[in-house]
């Protein structure tokens, strides 16, 4: 790794923690999401220092495309969300849950050896993972597809709980 | 990364925003003039030769204005909203080939890196709009965020036919597979295509989130001066963007015959251009109901059976390669009966003018 891209590493590492925190800090529900958005697309950066194009435009492609988008509908209709997000008596059991989860990560991530190969990494990583996803023997397109149907099914799911219903 | 890559990537950088602004430049001239002469008017004439000077008429007035920032508004959120609005269409400029090896950087994701570049402007409109904090801009952004959602899928879809022609996400590699424009093979890729940008992109007949007679100017309704400036150089920097990927894609982007390539490449995004203008002039908005019924009645059956079409034809291609010489001839006549005979069949479905549309 470069000084170059180590310096970048560190600057996405800082903006990364430093939205991260923000999102939950802050008191503004649509400010909280904006900075939410920026998170997502940090993440997409330190893929491209890992050298995962498509996955770095995956990921702005569906978490700021997509997903960052409906929380922002979900803030724009919610008609409290003016006042910001006062907290409720969950305060204390949501503080230690979030910090038994802390405490999981920080242990699984010290305690794994982090292997780097040696190989350089693949220039079009499109194919490969292409490869891997469906090849024929060792792919996945069985649960490939379970998913997709699965999503599709609670696509229809939502639909038919929405839809208006005619008078009998 | 050595030496030379630095001076590529500055001269690209200066190239892409000189094309750009220059560009915004035109077509704000040109759709000033041309909806003009639609609707049986001169159109600008006062400021320069045929009112070539207009635009900068129209730049000094609007720097001279007073910027404006509402008592309850979100400072920081309406700051920053144009800004955000803006980038994205530079962005996505990066990856477009002017011609052969002209290109700030030739990813071989390149048309996803498109999608998802395009999917951020969405966010700057709805920073103007919550952080205006005003009725009309909230309603603004509600609608954008609804038609990005609807939107997005057949446009994405209809690329799908694109790549499994020529097998690559590289803009260049797209280019360079075309023997002829893409819009001959995939008819119906490139409509799909053309109406979901417009849609995106927020022009008319797709423009409701500003649509002057319902909610004022939408989401820019509280700014003024080089803020406004700035949204407004955005509308046409996304158009510029916007020409130049369906160029790309469909139009075969540099490659024609006698003209230097950049010229074609250029005549190309100007006849895309003067589409859109057409579009506009000639078609009345749309209402919201009515559009979502376009993206997901219409738009998304059409992409799906595109989809699935052209990956019959590829599959059929490969095995008849030897017996048809080098081109898939026959396909190029089924797509265009099949995307004429499909828009007239699903057209009738329809009825926009009418009442409500049952969603």
């Amino acid at each position: 790794m470069g000084t170059g891209s180590e310096l970048a590493f560190w600057l996405l590492a800082v903006l990364i923690v430093g939205s991260a925190l923000a999102v939950v800090v802050l008191r503004d529900v649509f400010r909280a999401a904006l900075f939410l958005v920026l998170c997502f697309f940090a993440v997409a950066g330190i893929y491209i220092i890992l050298s995962a194009d498509f996955l770095a435009a995956v990921q702005v492609l569906i978490y700021v495309g997509a997903i960052a988008v409906l929380i922002i509908f979900a803030i724009m209709l919610t008609r409290e969300a003016q006042r910001g997000s006062p907290s409720n008596r969950l305060q204390i059991p949501v503080l230690i849950v979030g910090l038994l989860l802390l405490a999981v990560i920080v242990a699984v991530v010290v305690d794994t050896s982090w292997p780097a190969a040696d190989v350089p990494p693949p220039a079009p990583t499109t194919g490969d993972i292409a490869e891997k996803l469906f090849d024929k023997n060792e792919g996945f397109v069985l649960p490939f597809e379970i998913a997709s149907v699965l999503l599709l099914a609670a696509m229809i799911g939502a639909i038919v709980l929405v839809r208006e219903r005619k008078e009998e | 990364m050595n030496g030379w890559d630095w001076i590529h990537w500055l001269i690209f950088v200066v190239v892409i925003l000189g094309f750009a602004l220059s560009m915004i430049i035109v077509f704000i001239w040109t759709e000033r003039k041309v909806i003009g002469r639609f609707q049986l008017r001169r159109g600008p004439n006062r400021v320069g030769p045929m009112g070539v000077l207009q635009a900068f008429a129209d730049f000094i007035k609007v720097l001279t204005k007073e910027d404006i920032v509402p008592a309850k508004a979100d400072r920081w959120v309406h700051l920053l909203a144009p800004i955000v609005a803006f980038v994205p269409a530079l962005l996505v400029l990066a990856v477009v080939p002017f011609r052969d090896g002209s290109i700030l950087a030739d990813l071989n994701i390149g048309i996803l890196y498109v999608v998802a570049i395009g999917a951020l402007g969405v966010v700057g409109i709805f920073m103007a709009g919550w952080g205006s904090n005003n009725k009309y801009s909230l309603i603004s952004a509600m609608r954008t965020a609804a038609q990005v959602v609807s939107y997005e899928v057949p446009v994405v879809l209809s690329i799908v036919g694109v790549i499994l022609i020529t097998g690559s996400l590289s803009m260049v590699t797209i280019v360079h597979e075309q023997q002829v424009p893409f819009i001959l093979l995939q008819p119906l890729g490139f409509l799909i295509f053309f109406l979901g940008t417009t849609a995106e992109i927020n022009r008319s007949p797709f423009d409701l989130l500003e649509a002057e007679s319902e909610i004022v100017a939408g989401f820019h309704i509280e700014y003024s001066g080089m803020k406004f400036a700035l949204f407004y150089l955005g509308e046409y920097a996304h158009a510029v963007a916007a020409s130049a990927v369906i160029t790309t894609l469909f139009l075969s982007g540099w490659k024609g015959p006698v003209l230097p390539p950049v010229l074609w490449f250029l005549i190309k995004v100007g006849f895309v251009f003067w589409l859109f203008l057409w579009m506009r002039s000639t078609l009345p908005r749309l209402r919201v109901d009515q559009l979502m019924g376009f993206a997901w009645k219409f738009l998304l059956p059409l992409a799906l059976f595109n989809v699935f079409l052209t990956g019959a034809e590829v599959l059929l291609w490969e095995e008849k390669m030897a017996s048809w010489g080098n081109f898939p001839w026959p396909f190029l006549f089924l797509n265009l009966a099949l995307a004429g005979g499909l828009i007239v069949l699903w057209s009738k479905f329809f009825r926009l003018g009418g009442g409500r549309v049952e969603v």
